[in-house]
Formats: C-alpha cells, sequence, structure tokens
C-alpha cells in the first residue's frame, strides 16, 4: 500500500485517495469547442510510463491537490495544493 | 520400527504437560511444545497425507513453514482450517486433524489406485483430454476429485481479527542468529527496533544446530539477547510470518494467538527493514524420491534437537554440501545406524565418528510401499535404511526481497539465488544473503545494518564449530530413469518438465503454468529452484537465463478473517439509518436498504406486503400521507460566488431564482449525461441547498467539491453537506394543510405566502423548522425539516392529530407507486448511462442557455442530436392486464427478427388509476404517443401503448387543491 503525502494531513493510505485525473487538463468552455478537442478533454489520458502529474483528491479532509509520482517505481516526487503551495 | 521418542532431551517440549489430539480418527499423545508433525513422528505415523493428482502416499519432509507434503484439517473447539501445515502447528489437546485428500485415512485411502495409471495423466492432460465438446462437462467430477482439505462449512470464526497499524525505525524479519544480531546492534545505535519470527520461539538455526556466541551456549545467547530486546522496549513477536512486503515497503505480519482467538493483521510502516528470513533445504532427484520416511536432513536434526524424536534407527543421510554432517553425526550419536552418501569424492569435512561415509556417490532410487525401505545408489549398490535424509543444499529465503522487487544474482558457488542490486531501506543478513557459517551470518549482519547507515557495533562472536560452504550442484537431470518428485504437492515430475519443454513450454512462467509446478500451497518453497535448474539443463541455458517466476505476497497463507478484520457481516457495508427507525419499527415498519439506506418499505401487511403497499398508495391520494424523507440530500451552498457556481453545476438557470423559492434542475456530467435531479432551494442571496437524490448525496457533494477547488475557490464558494443533520417529515395529500396547521409552526400557510415551490421558516417545540413546499407525490405536499434529534415529537404530533384526517404512514413503495403515476423519475432507474436532459423532455436550457455549464458542449455532438434517441415515456396497457414487466424491451420486427427500441423503467399496479402504470425510455418515444409498440420480456410479448410520462393529474390540480 503506498504513502501519498496529503498537502493538508501528511502521508496517509493511498486507501484515503481518490484519483481525479490527470494535471493540466483544462476545460475547453463554450459552446463552439471541436468535437475533437472536446473528446480529447473527456476521453484522451496520456498514461506516461516514469513520471506522471496527476491530481489527486484525499477523501478524508476533501482537498484536492496535484502529486507528481513516477509510475513505474512509484515515488511520489512532489505534491502541490490547487492554490500552487508545494507541501515538503 | 523405526520413529521413537528418546526418554530425554527436547528443547521445545515440556514432558510434565502431556497432550492427545486426534488424527484420521486415531489418538496421537504428545507433549506441550510439540507440533503436530513432531507428534505424529514420535508416533511413528509414516503415511500423514496423499497426493494431489496420484494420491501417492506422503510423509513429513521438512518442519517449517516450506513443508509440501504434511497438511491437515484441523477441528475441535479451538479451530477450524485446511490445509494447515503439520509442521508448524503447535499441538494441542482436543485438536481434531484429518489429513487430505485421503478418504478414509492417509493409510488406506482408497484412490490410491490413480497412482498405477500415473502415465496416463502427465502435465496438461486435464487441458488436452476435456476440451471436446466442453470442458464444462466434465468440471463438476474433476473438481470433486482435486483440492487437498475440506472447508467446514458450519464453522464460524470466534471473534473479528484485531488489525494494528504499527510504526518502527527497524522491522528485523527473522529472530535467527541474524535477525537478533541484526536487532541488537540496531537498538545499540538507538533505533526503535521490531523483531518477528513465524516460530513460537526466537533462535532460529541456534536452536538446533550447534554453535557458542560470545562464549555462552547458543541458547543461552539467544535467551539473552530477546530479554535484553524485550526489556528496552522494543517489540518482539513470535509466531508471527511477515507475509508480504507491498509498496513503499508496508509489510504485513499475520500474528497467531493458538488459543482459539484468531489471528491478528500487522501492517507496520519501518522506516527500514533487515530480512533475515533464512534458507529452504532442498530435496535431491532421484526416482521415488517421495516416498514417506525421506525427509529434509536439517529438519530430522529439528526433531532430534527440539523434539526428542529420532526419526529412525537405519538411517541413509544424502547430500552435496556440508550441513548434512552436523546431523549424521547427531543422528549416530543418538543411537541411530547412519550411513553418509556424500555426492562429492573431496573437500568434505572429517567423517563423524559412528557413520559410514559413501562418497561420489548418489542415490539413483528408494524403493518401498507405503514408506521407504531402501534406497538403491547410482554404482547400484543397495542399502537398507527406514529413513532416507536428503540434503540437496540450501535456497535462500529471499521471496520477501523479490516481492520488494530486488533483482536477483546467480552464485555459481552457492548453487542459489541470492540478493542482487540494494533495495531503498532493505538489507539482507544471514543464510538469506548466502551466509553459512556462523561467523559469516554474524559480520552479514554487521553488513546490513551499516548498509542501512547505523553504526554496527559490537558484533557478536561466534565461537563454535565452524562449517563451511562447500556444495556440489546436484540438479536433476533430462532423461533420467524413474519418477523423480520435483513438487511434491502439485504432483509435478522430472518427466513433465521434459514434456513442458518438448511442447515448447520453456519459459518459467509457461513452466509454472503448464505443469503447475509451484502453483500449491507451499508456493514451490522447495521445488521451484530444482524445476528451473532442469529446465536449464534441457534448453541447454544458464539457471539465471532461465530466471525466477515474480515473486508475489503472501509468502504464506493468511486466514480471510486477518485480512478482513471488522468488514464482516454489516460492518462490510455499513448501512446508514434514520433518526426515527426504532419509531418506524414501532409502527410495524418493514425495512430494506435503498441506496445504502435502510428504510421503511412499507408499514405491516405481515405475508401480503403487496396488498399493505396498495393500501398506502391508495389512501395517500385519499386524504393525507406521512413519509420520512430525512435521507433526501441537502447540501450547503454558501458564498459570494454561490450563485454563479450553481449557474454551472446545473442544467437550468439558477441565479435567476429569488430567495425563499426553490427550482427543480439537472445536474450533468461532462459527458451530457444526466448525473442528478432534485429541487434548490435559495434560503438568501448567497445561501442555497441542494437536494439530491438519497443515495447519491456523496457522489453529488464531491462533485461540488471539485469544481469549487477547480474553477471557483475557496474563498467564493462553501459547501457543507448537512444531509444528517436534519430531519425531513413530509406531509402529502389533500388534507395535508389542515393537518400541518394543527402544529402552529407560527407561520402562514397562506397560498399566497407559501405557494408551491416557496419556503417558510417556522419553529416547533423551540427548534427552528424549514417548511418546503415541494411534491413527489403530485399532492399538496409540506417537507418539514427540523434537528434530527428533535424529530420525534413532531412526528409523533403529526400521527396523532393525523388520527383526525384518517392520515396513512408510507413508505418507500408506495411512494415509488405515486411518483410514478405523476411520471416523476428516478435517476439510475428511468434513466441510464446515455440519456440526455432533452431525452426526459427539458429541452429549453440547451436551446436557449448562452452561459457555459457543466456538459453542456456534449449535448451538441452528431450523438446528442441523433434523431432516434431513446425518450421518456409512459405505458398503458389496458385495465384489468398485469403491470409491464421492468426490463422488458419494446421491440420492432424488421423481417422477422426482434429488435429493441427501448425498456420499460418503472411499473406499478396504480390503486386509484385502477390499472398499471409504467415509464420507459423508448426511440423517438416522445412523438409516438398514442402509438402501439410491443414489449418482449424472457420471449412473451405483449402490447402496450406509448403515452405521456404522467398518467394523473397532468394539470397538476391537485398541487393546488
Ligand atoms: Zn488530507
Amino acid at each position: 500500500m503506498q504513502l501519498f503525502p496529503c498537502p493538508f494531513c501528511g502521508p496517509r493510505d493511498e486507501s484515503e485517495f481518490h484519483y481525479g485525473g490527470h494535471a493540466g487538463n483544462a476545460r475547453p468552455d463554450g459552446a463552439g469547442m471541436p468535437a475533437e478537442g472536446w473528446a480529447g478533454y473527456l476521453y484522451l489520458r496520456p498514461n506516461p510510463k516514469g513520471t506522471a502529474r496527476e491530481i489527486w483528491v484525499h477523501m478524508n479532509c476533501g482537498e484536492f491537490f496535484v502529486m507528481e509520482r513516477d509510475t513505474v517505481s512509484h515515488t511520489v516526487l512532489s505534491v502541490t495544493t490547487l492554490g500552487g503551495e508545494h507541501a515538503a | 520400527m523405526t520413529a521413537s521418542r528418546l526418554a530425554k532431551g527436547g528443547s521445545a517440549i515440556d514432558r510434565s504437560r502431556p497432550i492427545r489430539f486426534s488424527f484420521d480418527g486415531s489418538t496421537v499423545h504428545g507433549f506441550a511444545g510439540d507440533t503436530i508433525a513432531s507428534a505424529l513422528l514420535a508416533g511413528d505415523v509414516a503415511v500423514v497425507g496423499r497426493s494431489f493428482k496420484y494420491h501417492r502416499p506422503r510423509g513429513i519432509w521438512g518442519a517449517g513453514v516450506e513443508e509440501p507434503n504434511a497438511m491437515v484439517d484441523v477441528g475441535g473447539s479451538l479451530a477450524s482450517a485446511p490445509n494447515i501445515r503439520a509442521t508448524t502447528e503447535p499441538a494441542r489437546d482436543g485438536l481434531v486433524t484429518r489429513s487430505v485428500n485421503a478418504t478414509p485415512t492417509a493409510q488406506t485411502d482408497r484412490n490410491a489406485f490413480l497412482d498405477r495409471f500415473a502415465r496416463f495423466i502427465p502435465a496438461a492432460f486435464y487441458y488436452k483430454t476435456f476440451m471436446w465438446p466442453d470442458w464444462h462437462m466434465f468440471e463438476p467430477r474433476i473438481r470433486a476429485m482435486a483440492g487437498l482439505g475440506k472447508v467446514d462449512r458450519d464453522w464460524t470464526s470466534p471473534g473479528i481479527a484485531d488489525q494494528i497499524n504499527h510504526h518502527c525505525d527497524l522491522l528485523v524479519v527473522g529472530a535467527g542468529p541474524a535477525g537478533l544480531a541484526a536487532a541488537k546492534l540496531a537498538a545499540g545505535a538507538g533505533l526503535s527496533v521490531t523483531l518477528v519470527d513465524d516460530q513460537r520461539k526466537p533462535g532460529g538455526s541456534l536452536a538446533h544446530r550447534a554453535g557458542d556466541v560470545d562464549g555462552k551456549p547458543a541458547a543461552t545467547w539467544v535467551a539473552e539477547s530477546v530479554a535484553q530486546l524485550a526489556g528496552a522496549g522494543h517489540v518482539i513477536l513470535p509466531s508471527t510470518p511477515a507475509f508480504g512486503i507491498y509498496d513503499h515497503n508496508l509489510v504485513g505480519l499475520n500474528q497467531r494467538h493458538f488459543d482459539g482467538r484468531p489471528d491478528t493483521l500487522w501492517r507496520v510502516r519501518p522506516r527500514q527493514i533487515v530480512l533475515a528470513t533464512g534458507a529452504i533445504e532442498r530435496p535431491l532427484p532421484f526416482a521415488n524420491n517421495d516416498l514417506p520416511g525421506i525427509m529434509s536432513a536439517d529438519a530430522a536434526l529439528v526433531y532430534l534437537r527440539r523434539y526428542a524424536v529420532l526419526v529412525g534407527r537405519r538411517v541413509v543421510v544424502a547430500t552435496n554440501n556440508d550441513s548434512a554432517y552436523e546431523v549424521a553425526a547427531a543422528l549416530a550419536e543418538a543411537g541411530a545406524d547412519v550411513t553418509l552418501v556424500d555426492i562429492r569424492r573431496d573437500g568434505m569435512p572429517d567423517t563423524p565418528a559412528k557413520v559410514r561415509l559413501v562418497k561420489g556417490q548418489a542415490l539413483a532410487s528408494a524403493s518401498g510401499r507405503l514408506r521407504v525401505e531402501g534406497v538403491t545408489l547410482d554404482d547400484g549398490t543397495r542399502l537398507d535404511a527406514d529413513c532416507v535424509l536428503v540434503s540437496g543444499g540450501w535456497t535462500p529465503t529471499i521471496h520477501l526481497f523479490g516481492q520488494a522487487r530486488g533483482k536477483l544474482a546467480w552464485s555459481e558457488q552457492r548453487a542459489a539465488f541470492l540478493p542482487g542490486d540494494a533495495v531503498d531501506g532493505i538489507a539482507v543478513a544471514g543464510a538469506a544473503s548466502g551466509a553459512v557459517s556462523l561467523s559469516e551470518v554474524f559480520a552479514s549482519s554487521v553488513n546490513a545494518v551499516a548498509s542501512l547507515g547505523e553504526t554496527a557495533e559490537p558484533a557478536p562472536r561466534s565461537t563454535g564449530p565452524e562449517s563451511t560452504g562447500g556444495i556440489s550442484a546436484a540438479w536433476p537431470m533430462p532423461g533420467s530413469k524413474g519418477r523423480i518428485w520435483i513438487d511434491y504437492q502439485n504432483d509435478v515430475t522430472a518427466k513433465d518438465v521434459e514434456l513442458a519443454a518438448r511442447e515448447n513450454f520453456v519459459s518459467v512462467e509457461h513452466l509454472k503454468r503448464y505443469t503447475t509446478l509451484g502453483m500449491a500451497t507451499d508456493q514451490g518453497k522447495t521445488s521451484n529452484l530444482p524445476g528451473l535448474a532442469l529446465m536449464a539443463a534441457i534448453t541447454g541455458r544458464t539457471v539465471p537465463e532461465v530466471g525466477t517466476t515474480t515473486y508475489r505476497p503472501p509468502f504464506t497463507p493468511v486466514p480471510l478473517p486477518s485480512f478482513a478484520g471488522v468488514r464482516v457481516g454489516e460492518m462490510l457495508a455499513p448501512l446508514r439509518r434514520l433518526p426515527l427507525e426504532n419509531v418506524h419499527r414501532a409502527s410495524g415498519g418493514v425495512f430494506q436498504e435503498y441506496g445504502g439506506w435502510l428504510r421503511p418499505a412499507h408499514y405491516g401487511g405481515g405475508a401480503d406486503a403487496d396488498r399493505s403497499i396498495q393500501d398506502e398508495a391508495l389512501r395517500a391520494r385519499q386524504s393525507v400521507a406521512l413519509f420520512d424523507g430525512s435521507t433526501l440530500g441537502k447540501i450547503e451552498v454558501i458564498g459570494p460566488k454561490a450563485a454563479e457556481f450553481l449557474d454551472f453545476i446545473y442544467y437550468n438557470t439558477m441565479s435567476t431564482l429569488k430567495p425563499g423559492r426553490c427550482r427543480y434542475g439537472f445536474m450533468l456530467s461532462e459527458n451530457g449525461v444526466v448525473f442528478d435531479d432534485g429541487v434548490l432551494v435559495r434560503l438568501d442571496e448567497h445561501r442555497f441547498v441542494v437536494s439530491c437524490s438519497s443515495s447519491h448525496v456523496a457522489a453529488v457533494h464531491a462533485r461540488l467539491e471539485e469544481w469549487r477547488q477547480d474553477r471557483f475557490g475557496r474563498g467564493a464558494v462553501y459547501i457543507h453537506n448537512a444531509t444528517a443533520d436534519m430531519a425531513t417529515l413530509t406531509v402529502s395529500g389533500p388534507n395535508a394543510r389542515k393537518l400541518v396547521e394543527t402544529l402552529e409552526l407560527g407561520l402562514s400557510l397562506d397560498d399566497a405566502v407559501l405557494p408551491h415551490m416557496a419556503i417558510g421558516h417556522g419553529s416547533y417545540g423551540g427548534d427552528e423548522v424549514r417548511i418546503a413546499r415541494v411534491s413527489f407525490t403530485g399532492d399538496r405536499s409540506y417537507e418539514i425539516s427540523i434537528r434530527a434529534d428533535r424529530a420525534e415529537p413532531l412526528w409523533a404530533h403529526l400521527r396523532q392529530a393525523g388520527q383526525a384526517f384518517d392520515a396513512v404512514l408510507i413508505g418507500l413503495e408506495a411512494l415509488m407507486i405515486l411518483r410514478a403515476e405523476k411520471g416523476f423519475i428516478v435517476i439510475g432507474k428511468d434513466t441510464d448511462g446515455t440519456t440526455l436532459p432533452h431525452d426526459l423532455g427539458s429541452d429549453a436550457p440547451r436551446a436557449k442557455r448562452q452561459a457555459d455549464y457543466v456538459g453542456r458542449r456534449s449535448l451538441f455532438t452528431d450523438e446528442a442530436s441523433r434523431g432516434n434517441r431513446m425518450q421518456l415515456v409512459g405505458l398503458t396497457v389496458p385495465q384489468g392486464e398485469a403491470p409491464l414487466p421492468t426490463g422488458g424491451h419494446g421491440i420492432t420486427r424488421i423481417e422477422g427478427r426482434l429488435r429493441s427500441q427501448g425498456f420499460v423503467t418503472s411499473s406499478y399496479q396504480s390503486p386509484t388509476l385502477g390499472r398499471p402504470v409504467a415509464l420507459g425510455l423508448i426511440e423517438r418515444g416522445g412523438a409516438r404517443h398514442g402509438e402501439a409498440i410491443e414489449i418482449q420480456h424472457l420471449g412473451k410479448i405483449r402490447t402496450a401503448t406509448i403515452a405521456a410520462p404522467c398518467a394523473f393529474d397532468p394539470a397538476g390540480d391537485r398541487l393546488h387543491a
């Protein structure tokens, strides 16, 4: 079981977290977005081997944050609040 | 005979406490401290089980967790578990044990005839033979014959297994010499240490191998070391196998108790780990090497020194390495006639006293029927023997290291895989790292602790005899004569491995799956390495070129209650409960689970639930109904951007809602699909309450939080889930207003002041109440919300005053009928994962709204604009017919074939209308009102008429009546 560092609560078991998609998947607002662009926002995921930037939510405190981690070694590289503060 | 208990000795047994248990119906005598295996050996029970496939007689092989043969089903008052290793299970008074895969007993198994057909059932026999016409024809009978132990279906766990989360600086796995030394060094360096071992007493090999440490007998050094660690507050857990290392070095331990209590699961998060897990002795390859009486040489020494059991009188010890010499010496000393057969010609230790040495020879075969009677050497020499002890070398126990993704390195010198490159935070010491002599073991402990960055001194000093590491590999070879067992537990022979190679299953993973080598409950602890060494020889590769299979937890079997902990029975998925549950039960409420909530389905009715539900639905329309709607979601959205936020969240514009008013709307997912529906209440300019579906509250709350944090910011909106804070009691029906008036809530119920879709504030018994004119029945309704802990008097008042109006309590089933009569949907029942809001007749926001909202773009795709989408409709059948089957499909016929046009989503008998009502999703249904449609269900076809969803009071007059 992995240990994820919630920026608000500290290290906790992975079972307390939910995955919220890859970071940087900005929502294209507006009805004029071409279908391909909208489909990409909805469905296309990078699934990188190695470093990934992801959105996670810690269910216990309800806070979303950005986590950088290595999908091969499972090393957690950094966590950042949505406000941009880095946690140790 | 042959195996017997000696008159004195045995460090593990207490001769003052005799015990008795049964094995296959016979009584076995032993002493406290015995394992089931040691007591069986002391009673000279040779055959303890039957093999998996051929029902061959099998005896005890080892003395530890690697045991492939001696498995028993354990019963009695203290325990019930199948496939328990007799070698690690303490013998206890009153245990009832049975051999596995044997009928009626291991000694006289009636399926033993199968062994005579062995050459017709090689590896993959079942895959190849039972393909045609269909495996499922044969499966039940084959499964009945396969398998080992039997589960006692009537047995229930005596309690809930504790689960403990534990943290320490250093976890040491294995309390043999290497682990004890590492623990003491780390404790000396100031670390908090947890030391665990699978055996009942710490000491490992020091409990049966000779050696002095720091000038003391080994046993004294072990006892002093343990006392010293425990005295300093370190945690020492015997009988606690570490079964797995998981991500980020979480270690799972299963602590055993042996007193009837369930085991305890430990989840340990150590900063660092030392694996001192020892090594496992390998068998030697020769024909019939599975006969009872053929044992691990080291195990014989364990039985002699710990349990005072001499395993035989005429003993042949066969070896390819030095470790068996101490065994031969000890058995000869204890009075056995010992012949030592060493595959090597030179480089051996001195021949022990009273032992005959035959060098440069290996065993070619063993003979005997229900136990070994003799062996034949390579040169044809025959030796009589009642027991054959074998040592084919040592396989370091690197399973946990492998689980932690440690890479292995092949050592030709040790004929074994050793730990390779270091894994962060994990060090390996002792025999697991390839150390053989006690001085090597202690040196490896110093290295292990030092490699973790800790000072490691002073090192213990071994002062006993030094064994050497000499070994001459003795792997099974292709083309050998006779049946040479590789995997005892799964009945895999050398010939099976050769067959796999011929059929090109040469990858180690394919070899495993094709022959089932290493797939039994022992996970191939004694067999994997010989098996892949044989594959290497057959295919002309080296052992490391063949490689190993992936190491996965658990190292030893773990009872499911340990993993379950408290998550059993009701606690597996705890139900949410109403504040007034006991009151409803006193009123005859019959409870069922609805979306995680335990709610009254109906009140009373006994065996005829249907009648009671129909009666509730009918009376609700006649006068007034009381309904507990406390489960309805109440999520408060507060803040300066609350209105803007809700405009984005909802499909409908919400910012135009006036304070004190309510509006019904949909929430969509970004793919446009309707996610939830409900009423939004605007309490004041910056404060709203989102009413969402009862079973959907957590999911809606999570979505609101996500959009709040991602898009609007903490300072703009605040969200609070107040669902559990308040009870909501609903009064509905033509007399609802009159009944609510009796509560004297201190507010005007005049429709001009409190019209449909408005809210008011009052008080009851000094507590604030909120009244919402919202209706899920189609009748005039008042939803009264009050602090959950003050709801009971209000409910009692309504029931008391309701008697004058013939008020009826209704459960969820009657409510479902009332809402279906009105065509009101339940999300997830009347919609599915493709339903868009305009499929439900809600077109206006899609057509008119300019601002963006969740899911908007998805409503303008080709798919969303498709002309033949399934749309919400009502479905009617003639009076007197039964309700349509929910799930039945609307069909068309194209050239004789049926094609689905959609399906029935809700269907009930309406007591008020005196006919069935139904809702469905049907292609182009919105434009087909009045059209007939065939409904197919389980082969039966009926005709229905498509109609508007609302079947009752379409003008909505009753809301205001
Ligand atoms: Zn948190």
